[in-house]
């Protein structure tokens, strides 16, 4: 691919990497300003590119994978004391806190709702299947 | 009045390495897995920003929705690269093809400039080709 038709192209392999670093360790105690440093990026344009390229700060963008990865956690049964230390949190108020102020629930609401919805896929899955395609299949035989 | 899409299906040669081709490639996510006993698995993912839709992954080799033989021309079709089963968006097209790129996704087409914005075109692991398009900002 031609430089005129694909601009900037070094720029867009640091940030990616950058981005894929975050991916990789997001649930460790990582600092943003040592992954804009890594990536040869001042703090500011490292922030500003981020944003414009993934429509969410790097902050955000770590905070959005470490909910994910709770609410992965908690629906596997992991206690929530458990699930914070995990993933790095401070506090298990602190995750609380940023939990429900994401995901609408507290962890534990979360976790009860996870389990009754993993309860009755185990007992009953095709009732969460559209009858058409479990007809097709042959399930309802 | 129909009001929107919840559920689209697409036909794929190995629902496993399908299952890890758009979890750990594309980065979307399982929305529901069910085993239905021992007749198979339904399983639907998702890009992780868009919650009303739900994609199912259905293998072509199961020989009852289609039968046998049209299982195994239907198999020969995706692997050949007959069928297109949509068009994904992103919000930046260059660092996208980059990562995907770096995960080993196989694109058929480099970025372009076209005129809605910008686009590429990948293949899943079992051989339907995706449009990759960022819009152009307002165009529909």
């Amino acid at each position: 691919m031609s430089e005129a038709s694909y601009p900037k192209i070094y720029l867009y392999k640091r940030l990616v990497e950058a981005k894929q670093y975050i991916d990789r360790h997001f649930a460790e105690r990582i600092d943003l300003n040592n992954i804009a440093g890594a990536a040869y990026f001042s703090k500011y344009h490292f922030l500003r590119l981020f944003k414009k390229t993934y429509g969410r700060t790097p902050h955000q963008y770590l905070t959005s994978l470490r909910i994910e990865r709770a609410k992965e956690l908690l629906s596997a049964d992991m206690p929530c004391g458990e699930v914070c230390l995990a993933l790095g949190f401070e506090s298990l108020s602190s995750f609380t806190r940023l939990f429900k102020r994401h995901v609408k629930l507290t962890p534990a609401e979360y976790a009860a709702k996870a389990r009754q919805m993993k309860d009755s896929i185990a007992k009953e899955p095709l009732n969460h299947v559209p009858q058409c395609f479990a007809e097709k299949l042959g399930w309802l035989e | 009045m129909i009001t929107r899409l919840s559920h689209c299906s697409f036909f794929v040669l190995d629902q496993d390495s399908a299952k890890d081709f758009y979890v750990n490639k594309l980065g979307f996510e399982v929305r529901l897995y069910a085993p239905i006993g021992d007749k198979g698995h339904w399983l639907t993912v998702a890009p992780k920003d868009q919650p009303e839709l739900e994609i199912s992954l259905i293998p072509v080799d199961n020989g009852i929705m289609f039968g046998p033989d049209i299982a195994a021309r239907l198999a020969d079709l995706i692997r050949e690269g007959s069928f297109g089963f949509g068009v994904f968006e992103c919000t930046d097209i260059y660092a996208t093809y980059e990562e995907l790129k770096s995960k080993g996704v196989e694109f058929t087409k480099e970025p372009t400039k076209v005129v809605y914005g910008i686009e590429a075109m990948f293949k899943d692991d079992s051989g339907n080709w995706f449009a990759l398009v960022q819009k152009k900002e307002g165009y529909k």
